[in-house]
């Protein structure tokens, strides 16, 4: 990216690097500029790094104003007992927490503890489960804990997730950790941004492309069109233009808003966790980012992925995974360097959050160059028809069974199209006897697609699962996939599903409207779920970006596309033009939110009410 | 050309735009160009998975699709088929009261874009121009007001203000409906106006207005540009503009039919994306009768205008 350049006109190179890498000291003030004095005066700098940690069955939280300064420029942060991220709270299976929130902002505030499964008025979404906790007030909290693993707690009001509101919730098993690690350290995700949040947002609302700063130029253009020829440069670019989209839309922020933070530290910052040559180190992931999705790596060390989304998975080794906010992944590493880094590359290479794991403070190793942008292909955007030449072809032929043949030409151009694998699935068809035993692949656009709020349709979507996302295809690395997880003991919930409810998550990108099936929330009604139904929910992806979809109050149960368990997941990222679809248990009564887990989307719309009853 | 013409051909091209562009991505004539590369059979799943990314985009055999806009079939699903007869604010555990719950879907935005605040130099003079559009409100209904004018030597030489209700009737198309008020050194007109603005396949902005005022007098204007990225600050904007009016207005200096139109070029320089310094050329051209009142006042009907300004919004 070229030397940014302040609205005031000062070149400021300097700064530049200064605000991608953060201060090294982020978070500790040095000289306020008046403004902020009086503020700081009141209340002491934000604690950054690795959190407090905070134990039992009583704990106080308050929520304030305090200031931090990530980038140079002094900033007050919305704050959980003065630390980003927030304290770590470890607490125990079987036990019931009372958990008393105060509020000192000026503004109303409240806590979500996601992925914890408990009675909906303890979930903390204002206007859902509780009516939000106002200035001055302190709102107790209390649920028994019935489950274990690693979660995390963030604000569900306004943006103050994004300002600083987030931290991790350890929930240690009862009768002891059955995973053997000498160290346990949380590695917390999450960005940070100057602006503030909604002036972002009426930036995004006026030039959605705003902090894209890898747009296809005529420069790109012409390089391509010397190397693979002018044909091949127009035919790369006509679609998209056709179309009015863009091939580098990965992500609505990026490095030219936002500082990215792992435990509260900016990459020149480098937060370090210390071992021992010979251990074996436990790290907790927790994307507890506003916008950002990241890909994180160890390079020189394997990690072995033993935990997600709170929920153990058979034990899988990988060298790389993608998450985006909400999700977590716990992984064993055992590292016998001296120094390795944890490279957390933002999803639209726009920079990284990073940190080190030494024997010692102060050491520290290489840090990776960010991997190239790459283009979103044809398969993002039109699913199986898109990807067919390269898509797994049982996944393909599971896409086609439903659908009437005549009306696909195309289906006879496939070259190399694996038939036998075809005609194998629709024998399989035919002998199958509960039309809910897999997936429907019949695609059902709501009426409200058709409009304004939705920028495209995918009529074919992909259904595999095995694909790590672009920019991660074919990296020469092992990147984890959803297919690989494997959650151990098999669903909660043996019963097949007894209907479908089909939702299709949609967005206009030049509007900067985010919706489902193309309604924004207001518009909507509530999905309702008859108490104790098994129910699969079908997630359809009408856009060209991934969305973590954030279901509270019960657990989705991922499947394949032929209906057999995945994993159990809280947050489970949609890639572009994919199907999923997950079983769900109707076992919480009450109302809850569902949602994109990225903020602007989230906030945009794309979120629904659901009712059990 | 009369009233009755200018009103026929405002039609068409109004017509056009969204045909052109909402339809042509829309209504079924889009046609997706789908399959085509060599698989690779015995990959990995995982190469499979991967294999699209080196796929061209285009390098592919047809399959229609309609992946944009158009028409819901009559068997759409209902998005609220699931709520079960609930509302957000209403039935069995909703909380007590008027919703509290607002996104940002309902809450409204606004920003004032210059698109052009320049000094225009031609062969005979210097004037100062301006180029203006604001709006207000939320994603699919808002206010906008649109400004354009230039000023010579200290007087306001003409100015088109407008003020309009802008709904969104596609996914990039805005209909747009209000008042236009022209202001200047000849006599002030009024004018009913409904256009339509957004943004054509290939990414052209497009602007296109018909306008119907006192006398029996109509007018037409059509507006396109387009962003053309040489780096990822130095944008390359065309600009083109024609004017069609559908009678006589002398003291305006406007004749009936094709009046002017104009086609520029401005290079800017995006210190940040909404503070852009620019420098370009445009040529304008005056037609039939209002070149001939143009001649009769001694002033050229064609003219180059090398222009230095600065784009901004907030």
């Amino acid at each position: 990216m070229p030397a940014r350049f302040s609205p005031i006109g000062t070149p400021v190179t300097l700064n530049r690097r200064r605000f991608v890498q953060g201060l090294a000291a982020g978070g500790v003030l040095a000289g306020l500029p008046g403004l902020l004095h009086a503020a700081a005066d009141r209340a002491p700098s934000t604690v950054t790094g690795a959190a407090p940690v905070l134990r039992g069955t009583e704990i106080d939280l308050v929520v304030a104003e305090s200031p931090v300064n990530f980038t140079g420029n002094p900033r007050m942060a919305t704050t959980i007992n003065g630390s980003i991220p927030a304290p770590t709270l470890r607490l125990r299976e079987g036990d019931t927490v009372t958990i008393r929130v105060t509020n000192r902002l000026r503004e109303a505030t409240s806590i979500h503890w996601h992925g914890i499964i408990l009675p909906y008025q303890m979930d903390g979404v204002p206007g859902i489960s509780f009516a939000g906790i106002a200035p001055g007030e302190t709102f107790t909290y209390r649920f028994k804990l019935e489950q274990t693993g690693t979660y995390w707690y963030h604000s569900h009001s306004g943006m103050q997730e994004l300002t600083g509101m987030y931290g991790a919730l350890i929930v240690e098993p009862r009768e002891g950790e059955p995973v053997r690690a000498d160290r346990d350290y949380v590695v917390q995700l999450s960005d940070w941004t100057d602006e503030a949040p909604m002036q972002v947002f009426a930036k995004l609302k006026t030039q959605s492309d705003y902090y894209n700063y890898n747009q296809p130029t005529v420069a790109d253009f012409f390089r391509d069109a010397s190397t693979d020829g002018l044909k091949s440069a127009i035919d790369k670019r006509k679609m998209w233009n056709e179309m009015r989209m863009s091939p580098t839309d990965l992500a609505d922020l990026s490095g030219a808003t936002l500082t990215f933070l792992m435990n509260g530290t900016t990459p020149a910052g480098n937060w370090t966790g210390l071992f021992r040559r010979g251990e074996r180190v436990r790290l907790r992931f927790i994307n507890g980012a506003g916008n950002s999705f990241y890909d994180v790596r160890i390079p020189g060390l394997k990690m072995t992925v033993i935990q997600s989304d709170g929920v153990d998975v058979e034990p899988v080794t990988v060298d790389e995974f993608r998450f985006g906010p909400g999700e977590t992944y716990d992984v064993l590493v055992e590292p016998k360097d001296d120094a390795y880094t944890l490279f957390a590359q933002a999803m639209d290479r726009s920079g990284y959050a990073r940190g080190t794991l030494a024997v010692q403070p102060g050491l520290t190793a290489p840090v990776p160059a960010l991997d190239k942008v790459e283009w979103l292909t044809m398969a993002d955007m039109m699913g199986a028809m898109g990807g067919m030449a390269g898509m797994d072809h049982s996944a393909m032929a599971g896409g086609m069974k439903d659908r009437n043949h005549t009306a696909m030409p195309m289906q006879h151009n496939m070259p190399g199209m694996n038939h036998g694998a075809m005609a194998m699935d629709h024998s399989q068809h035919a002998m199958a006897e509960n039309p809910l035993d897999k997936a429907s692949q019949t695609v059902r656009h709501a009426r409200t697609e058709y409009g304004p709020s939705t920028d495209m349709r995918v009529d074919m979507p992909r259904t595999n699962l095995d694909d790590p996302g672009i920019g991660l295809r074919n990296n020469g690395r092992r990147v984890l996939t959803l297919a690989d997880l494997s959650t151990v003991g098999g669903p909660i919930d043996p019963r097949g599903a007894e209907r479908e409810i089909e939702l299709h998550l949609t967005g206009n990108m030049e509007r900067y409207a985010w919706s489902l099936d193309g309604l924004e929330f207001g518009q909507s009604t509530p999905v309702h779920l008859r108490y104790g139904e098994r129910v699969r929910v079908i997630l359809h992806n009408d856009t060209m970006m991934t969305h973590p979809m954030h279901l509270h109050g019960m657990w989705s149960e991922l499947e394949t596309a032929d209906g057999a368990f995945q994993a159990r997941r809280h947050t489970i990222p949609v890639q572009p033009a994919q199907r999923i679809s997950f079983l769900v248990t109707a076992d919480a009564l009450g109302r809850w939110a569902w949602h994109c887990h990225l903020m602007f989307h989230m906030d945009a719309g794309m979120f629904r009410q659901v009712v059990v009853s | 050309m009369n009233t009755l013409s200018i009103l026929a051909a405002s039609v068409l091209v109004l017509g056009a735009a969204p045909t052109l562009a909402i339809a042509a991505g829309a209504q079924g004539q889009h046609v997706m160009e789908a399959a085509g590369a060599q698989p690779e059979s015995g990959a990995s799943p995982m190469k499979q998975a991967a294999a699209p990314a080196a796929m061209p985009m285009g390098a592919m055999d047809h399959g229609d699709m309609n992946m944009q806009g158009g028409s819901a079939p009559a068997d759409a699903r209902d998005p609220h088929a699931y709520s079960g007869g609930y509302t957000l604010d209403s039935g069995k555990y909703a909380l007590a009261g008027p919703r509290q719950l607002r996104l940002a879907d309902e809450h409204s935005f606004g920003t004032l874009l210059v698109d052009r605040l320049e000094r225009v130099d031609t062969r005979d003079a210097t004037s100062t121009a301006f180029d203006a559009q604001a709006w207000f409100g939320r994603d699919y209904d808002r206010l906008v007001v649109k400004a354009e004018g230039d000023y010579a030597n200290g007087r306001l030489e003409e100015a088109r203000t407008e003020l309009l209700w802008g709904h969104a009737i596609a996914s990039y198309w805005d209909a747009q409906l209000g008042l236009r008020y022209d202001t200047g050194e000849g006599p002030d007109r009024s004018w009913l106006a409904f256009g339509i603005q957004g943004l054509a396949p290939y990414w052209f902005e497009l602007d296109a207005t018909a306008y119907v005022g006192n006398e029996g007098r109509s007018a037409l204007r059509v507006e396109a540009e387009y962003e053309l990225p040489i780096t990822q600050r130095l944008v390359l904007q065309p600009r083109g503009e024609i004017n069609l009016y559908g009678k006589k207005d002398e003291a305006n200096g406007m004749g009936s039919g094709l009046t002017d139109a104009t086609f520029g070029l401005r290079l800017r320089y995006e210190v940040s994306r909404q503070f852009a310094p620019y420098i370009g050329v445009e040529w304008n051209n005056k037609f039939g009768q209002t070149a001939d009142l143009a001649r009769a006042e001694g002033a050229s009907t064609r003219e180059t205008r090398w222009v230095a300004g600065l784009r901004f919004w907030f």
